[in-house]
C-alpha cells in the first residue's frame, strides 16, 4: 500500500510534466492540424536554457532559492518561446497550403536539426545539476518504508495546476482564445472576419513553447540530469498523452499526461521497468486504433 | 517579411533590406545568447565556459545571410524567386531517358570494383552506399508511391537482419535460403503491424510507425535469450558462391574461391562478391518498383496518395492497397537487413536506431519522393560525403535536418522530383494496341 | 419500402431510400427522407443550400453511416443494403460511382491514369494480384489494352483525346468536371451519383454537360442521381425531381409537377414567386478554376 502510494505520487509528478508538454501538441494541432514533431526538442532546449540559467545564478551567488527559481522560470520561458516562434516561422509557415506530408517532414527535419544543434553547441555528454530544493514531507511510514512527498513535487504539481487554471481562462475569456478557436474552426473565415491568422498561430507556438519551457525547468530541478536526446522520448510520450486525452482538448491533454505518468510509474514499479516505454507506445497505438478521438476529444467528421 | 519586391524602379531599397536583416539578427541574438554564449561543463559541478565571440559570429552570420538572400531574391522576378524553371526542364529532359540512365548507372557501378584503382575501402564504401540506395528504393514504395510516412522503417531492416541471423545460426541454412525467408518474415511483420494502424490519418501513422520502430529496438535489447541483448550476435557466416568459400584456408574437402579459380587469395574478393550481391538486390528492388508502378496495384498506391476519398469512391480498398505497399516496402528492408547482417558478420541493436530511419527517410525526401534517380543521388551525397570528409561527419545530422526543412520550403516534391506517367496513350502497353491509334 | 409511391409501377425502382435520417451531434442534417430512383432515368435532387443534398449522397455512397433508414439497391448483380456497406464496397460490389462537388481527380496523375485507376477492380483481377502483371503475361496485357481502349473511347466522346497524357490537375475546370464523370463511368457503375456537376461551368459547358448526361443515360442505361443547384440543368434533363428543404423531402415528382408545387415555390423563392427555371445562375467562365 505504501509502495503504491509512493508510485502514485511519483506518477502524478511525472504526469504533470507530460501534461504541460502535451498542451503544446494539442494547441498546435487544434489550430493548424499538424503534429509539431519538434515540440519535444523545444522542451529539451528549455531544459538546457534552464540549466544554463541556474548555473549562471549559482556563479553570481544568488542565495535565495525561490528568487532563483522565479528568475530562471521567467528567463527560460522567454528564451524558449523565442525558439518556438522561430521554428514556426522558418519551418512551418512557408508550408501552409503545401502538400499533405510537407509540414510533417519539415517538423521531423526540424527535430533532427535541433537535437544536433544542441549536441554540437553543448556536447553530447550528460549535464547534471545538484538538487536545489531538497526535503519534503513524510506522508506515512510503515515497516520502514517511507512515503515521501518532496517539496519539489509539490512545486511541480502546484505550478501545473496554476498554469492549467490560467490557461483555461486565457482560452475561454480573452481575445486570443477566441481568435484561436476561430482559426480552429475555419482559417479562411477567421481571416475574413479580421483575425490575424499568422499572429494567432505564432502566439500559439509561443505559448506552447513557454509551457514546455516550464516543464523543462521543473524536470531539470527535479531529476537534475539532462542531455540533448531527452526531447525525443518525452516528446513522444507527451504526444501520446495528448492523443489519449483527445487531441485538440486542453483538459484532455492534462488528463492524458497524468494517465501516462501514472501508467509509466506503475508499470516500472510492478512490471518490467525496461519495458515502460513500450507500455506508453502501446497505449498510443491502442487509443488510435480503438478510440481515435481520445477520452475528451471531439469526433472529426470527414469532409467529402 | 515578404521579400518579393525589394526592388522598385528606384533600384535597391537598402533601407528595407537592412531593417529586415537587422530584425533577423535580433532574433538570432535571442536564440544564440545562452546556447551559443555559454557552454555547460559535462557532468555535474555547474562549471561554465563563456564564449561571447560565438554569439557575435552567429548574429553576424544571420545578418549577412539574410541580407544576401534578400539581395539575391530581390534581383529576380517575384514569381520565380524560389522555383528554378531551367532546373525543372533539365530534370524533365533527363527523366525522358530514364532507362538509358539506369542502364548506364548499373553498368558503371558493376565494373567499378574490377577497376585497378579499386581498393578495399572503395569497394566497402560502394557497398555501403548501395545498401542505402536499396533501402531508399524500398522506402520509396511506401513514402513516395503510396504516400505513407513511415518513420519506423528501420524496424523491418532489423527484423530482416535478426531473422536472417537466427535462421542462419540455429538452422544452419545458407544465405540464399535465409534471404527470401528473412524478407518474407519482415513483410509479414509489416503486414501485422500495418493492419491495425493503416486506416489512421497520415500524421498519426507517422508517429505510430515511429513508436513501432522504438518498440522493436527495445524488445530486441531486452529479449536477450533470443537476440543477445545489446551485445548482439556475432559469427555470422559470409555467403558462398555456389559453395565456394572466401577463406584463405578452407576446411578439408572444400575448395575455396581462390583455389577454384587458381588465383592468389585476396581479402578484396569477398568484398567484391558482397558488393555484387547488394548490387543485384538493389537492381531487383529497382526493377520491381518500376514495374509495380505500371501495374494496377502501383497506380492504386499513387491514387491513394493523391486522394484517398476519391480512391474509395472508385472501389479501391484503402487498407488492402496500403497494406500491400507497407508489406512490400518491409520486404525489401528485410532483404537489405539480411545483407547487412552477413556483410558485418555481427549485429546489435545500435545499428537500428531512429537515426537510421531518419537517414533513409532523408534520402527519399531529399532525392524526391517517388524518384528512383533522386534516391541514388541523395544516397551518394548523404552516405559518401560524411565517410569521405570526416570533419563533416559531426555536422551530418544537423545538415540532414536542416536540408529536410529547406527542401520542404523550397522544393517540396524533392530535388529531382519529376513524375513520368506510368502509361501513355501515344505508346500503349506492349503489343495489342499498336495498330489502333487514331 | 411501401412508403414509396412509384408513379409508374411497371418499372421497378433500382435505388430505394426509405426513412433516411442523419444526425450529427444533435443536429439533424436529414430527417426521414424517402425516395426512389430507376435505371435509365435521371433523378434530380434539388434544394436550397444546407438542405442535406450532399449528406444524402454521402449516405448512399458510404461516406457517412446513416443514423436511421434503409438504402437498397437492386440490379442484376444482386440486392445490396448500402447503409450497411463500407464505402469502397459500395463502389466495387454494388456498382455505385460518384463525383464530388469540389472535383477530386488525382491531380498529379495523367488523365489516362485517372481513367485506368477507375478500372482497378477489373485490372487487378486480370493481373492476379500483380503476379501476372509482374511477369507480363498476355492475359494481363490484353486486359490493360482493353482498359486503355475504354478510356480512349471516353476521351473521344469528350473530345479530350489530346489531353490524355497531361496531368489531370493542369486541365481547365470544365474539362476536369467531364473527366471526373468519365472516370466514374469507367468503373462501369449501375448507379451514377453526380454532386453538382454544373458548378463553375459556363452556359456553353453546361449545355455540353446536359448532352453528355442524356447520352450516358441512353447508351449505358444507368440510373443517374443528380444533385444540382442549377435549375436549368435539373429541370431540363431530369425525369424525376426530389426536392429537399431543411433536411426533409417537400416534393417529389416530374419536373412539371415539382415546378408547380406551391411548397417548392415557397421554399425556393420565398415571397417572390418566380417560377424556378428562371432562377438559373450563370457563373462567369473563369470562375472556380482550380
Amino acid at each position: 500500500m505504501e509502495y503504491f502510494l509512493q508510485q502514485l505520487i511519483n506518477g502524478l509528478t511525472l504526469g504533470a510534466v507530460y501534461g504541460l508538454i502535451a498542451i503544446g501538441y494539442t494547441m498546435v494541432y487544434g489550430i493548424i492540424g499538424m503534429i509539431n514533431f519538434a515540440h519535444g526538442e523545444i522542451y529539451m532546449i528549455g531544459s538546457f536554457i534552464a540549466l544554463i540559467c541556474f548555473s549562471i545564478l549559482g556563479l553570481s551567488g544568488v542565495a535565495s532559492v525561490p528568487l532563483a527559481i522565479l528568475v530562471v522560470l521567467l528567463v527560460t520561458v522567454l528564451f524558449t518561446a523565442a525558439y518556438g516562434w522561430a521554428v514556426e516561422r522558418l519551418a512551418y509557415r512557408p508550408l501552409r497550403g503545401s502538400f499533405r506530408l510537407a509540414p510533417l517532414i519539415s517538423a521531423i527535419g526540424m527535430s533532427i536539426f535541433l537535437q544536433n544543434y544542441v549536441q554540437l553547441l553543448q556536447g553530447a555528454r550528460v549535464k547534471a545539476m545538484a538538487p536545489m530544493v531538497t526535503g519534503g514531507f513524510v506522508v506515512t511510514e510503515r515497516a520502514g518504508f517511507q512515503v515521501t512527498l518532496s517539496y519539489m513535487q509539490i512545486i511541480i504539481m502546484a505550478l501545473t495546476l496554476i498554469l492549467m487554471a490560467g490557461f483555461s481562462q486565457l482560452i475561454s475569456r480573452t481575445a486570443l482564445g477566441r481568435a484561436q478557436r476561430a482559426c480552429e474552426q475555419d482559417q479562411k473565415m477567421a481571416a475574413l472576419s479580421g483575425i490575424d491568422v499568422d499572429r494567432t498561430v505564432s502566439l500559439t507556438f509561443l505559448l506552447g513553447a513557454g509551457l514546455a519551457a516550464v516543464a523543462g525547468v521543473m524536470t531539470t530541478l527535479h531529476y537534475g540530469v539532462i542531455d540533448f536526446f531527452i526531447g525525443f522520448l518525452v516528446g513522444l510520450k507527451a504526444f501520446t498523452a495528448a492523443v489519449l486525452g483527445g487531441i485538440g482538448s486542453l483538459p484532455g491533454a492534462m488528463l492524458g499526461g497524468i494517465l501516462i505518468g501514472l501508467v509509466e510509474a506503475f508499470w516500472a514499479a510492478y512490471f518490467a521497468a525496461e519495458y515502460k516505454d513500450v507500455a506508453a507506445f502501446s497505449i498510443l497505438v491502442l487509443v488510435l486504433v480503438f478510440r481515435p478521438t481520445g477520452l475528451l476529444g471531439q469526433p472529426e467528421v470527414e469532409k467529402v | 517579411m515578404d521579400l518579393g519586391n525589394r526592388f522598385g524602379d528606384d533600384g535597391i531599397q537598402w533601407g528595407a533590406i537592412l531593417k529586415d536583416a537587422g530584425l533577423a539578427a535580433l532574433v538570432a541574438l535571442v536564440l544564440a545568447l545562452l546556447l551559443f554564449g555559454v557552454r555547460l561543463s559535462d557532468g555535474g559541478g555547474g562549471g561554465l565556459e563563456f564564449r561571447p565571440w560565438w554569439v557575435v559570429i552567429a548574429v553576424a552570420a544571420v545578418f549577412a545571410g539574410r541580407a544576401a538572400v534578400a539581395l539575391w531574391i530581390g534581383t529576380r522576378k517575384p514569381a520565380s524567386g524560389t522555383a528554378l524553371p531551367w532546373f525543372d526542364r533539365a530534370v524533365a529532359r533527363l527523366s525522358e531517358h530514364k532507362r538509358l540512365l539506369f542502364a548506364a548507372f548499373f553498368l558503371a557501378v558493376a565494373i567499378l570494383p574490377l577497376l585497378p584503382v579499386a581498393d578495399r575501402r572503395m569497394v566497402d564504401l560502394a557497398t555501403l552506399v548501395m545498401i542505402y540506395v536499396m533501402l531508399g528504393w524500398g522506402l520509396n514504395i511506401v513514402v513516395g508511391l503510396a504516400g505513407l510516412l513511415d518513420l519506423g522503417y528501420v524496424a523491418f531492416y532489423a527484423v530482416g537482419a535478426y531473422s536472417y541471423t537466427l535462421l542462419a545460426i540455429h538452422f544452419d541454412l545458407s544465405f540464399w535460403v535465409c534471404l527470401p525467408l528473412a524478407g518474407a518474415i519482415a513483410a509479414l511483420f509489416g503486414v501485422l503491424l500495418g493492419f491495425p494502424v493503416l486506416r489512421l490519418r497520415g500524421d498519426y501513422l507517422a508517429i505510430v510507425t515511429l513508436g513501432f520502430g522504438e518498440m522493436t529496438r527495445i524488445i530486441i535489447i531486452n529479449w536477450s535469450s533470443l537476440t543477445g541483448g545489446s551485445e548482439g550476435i556475432t559469427g555470422i557466416a559470409v555467403p558462398t558462391l555456389f559453395g565456394l568459400r572466401f577463406t584463405p584456408s578452407p576446411a578439408a574437402g572444400e575448395t575455396a574461391f581462390h583455389q577454384f579459380f587458381g588465383i592468389p587469395f585476396g581479402g578484396i574478393h569477398k568484398l567484391i562478391f558482397l558488393f555484387y550481391i547488394i548490387l543485384i538486390l538493389a537492381l531487383l528492388t529497382h526493377l520491381f518498383s518500376e514495374r509495380m508502378r505500371k501495374l494496377p496495384m502501383g497506380r492504386a498506391w499513387e491514387a491513394l496518395r493523391e486522394d484517398e476519398i476519391a480512391s474509395r469512391a472508385l472501389g479501391l480498398n484503402p487498407v488492402l492497397v496500403k497494406l500491400s505497399a507497407f508489406g512490400l516496402g518491409a520486404m525489401f528492408a528485410g532483404f537489405a537487413g539480411s545483407f547487412f547482417a552477413t556483410r558485418q558478420g555481427f549485429i546489435n541493436p545500435s545499428s537500428f536506431t531512429f537515426i537510421e530511419s531518419a537517414i533513409i527517410l532523408a534520402i527519399v525526401v531529399l532525392g524526391g519522393m517517388g524518384s528512383q534517380v533522386g534516391v541514388i543521388c541523395a544516397a551518394i551525397v548523404l552516405i559518401l560525403l560524411p565517410e569521405l570528409a570526416r570533419d563533416f561527419a559531426e555536422f551530418r545530422m544537423l545538415l540532414f535536418g536542416g536540408a529536410m526543412v529547406a527542401i520542404m520550403v523550397w522544393r517540396p516534391r524533392g530535388l529531382l522530383a519529376h513524375r513520368v506517367p506510368s502509361v501513355r496513350l501515344g505508346q500503349a502497353p506492349p503489343g495489342a494496341l499498336r495498330g489502333g491509334l487514331p | 419500402m411501401s412508403a414509396l409511391a412509384s408513379p409508374d409501377a411497371a418499372v421497378p425502382a433500382m435505388l430505394e431510400v426509405a426513412h433516411l435520417s442523419m444526425h450529427f451531434e444533435g443536429i439533424t442534417a436529414i430527417d426521414d427522407v424517402s425516395f426512389s430512383a430507376r435505371r435509365g432515368e435521371i433523378t434530380g435532387i434539388i434544394g436550397p443550400n444546407g438542405a442535406g443534398k450532399t449528406t444524402v449522397f454521402n449516405c448512399i455512397t458510404g461516406f457517412y453511416r446513416p443514423s436511421v433508414g434503409r438504402i437498397a439497391l437492386d440490379h442484376e448483380g444482386g440486392r445490396f443494403l448500402l447503409e450497411r456497406m463500407e464505402g469502397f464496397r459500395i463502389a466495387r460490389d454494388a456498382g455505385v460511382a460518384r463525383t464530388f462537388q469540389n472535383i477530386r481527380l488525382f491531380p498529379r496523375m495523367t488523365v489516362l491514369e485517372n481513367l485506368l485507376v477507375a478500372q482497378h477492380v477489373k485490372l487487378m483481377r486480370a493481373s492476379v494480384f500483380s503476379i501476372a502483371g509482374l511477369l507480363g503475361l498476355p492475359r494481363f496485357r490484353e486486359a490493360e489494352a482493353a482498359a486503355i481502349e475504354v478510356a480512349r473511347g471516353w476521351l473521344d466522346r469528350l473530345g479530350l483525346v489530346k489531353a490524355a497524357d497531361r496531368e489531370a490537375g493542369t486541365l481547365a475546370h470544365g474539362q476536369q468536371r467531364k473527366i471526373e464523370i468519365a472516370r466514374a463511368m469507367c468503373s462501369e457503375p449501375k448507379l451514377l451519383c453526380l454532386d453538382e456537376p454544373a458548378a463553375g461551368l459556363n452556359p456553353r459547358e453546361t449545355a455540353e454537360l446536359n448532352r453528355l448526361l442524356l447520352d450516358i443515360r441512353e447508351d449505358y442505361g444507368v440510373g443517374i442521381l443528380l444533385i444540382e443547384h442549377d435549375m436549368a440543368v435539373v429541370m431540363g434533363i431530369s425525369d424525376r425531381v426530389v426536392v429537399l428543404n431543411y433536411g426533409a423531402k417537400i416534393s417529389d415528382g416530374t419536373p412539371e409537377e415539382v415546378r408547380n408545387d406551391p411548397a417548392v415555390i415557397r421554399a425556393y423563392l420565398g415571397e417572390e414567386g418566380d417560377p424556378p427555371e428562371t432562377n438559373s445562375r450563370g457563373p462567369s467562365p473563369g470562375r472556380g478554376r482550380p
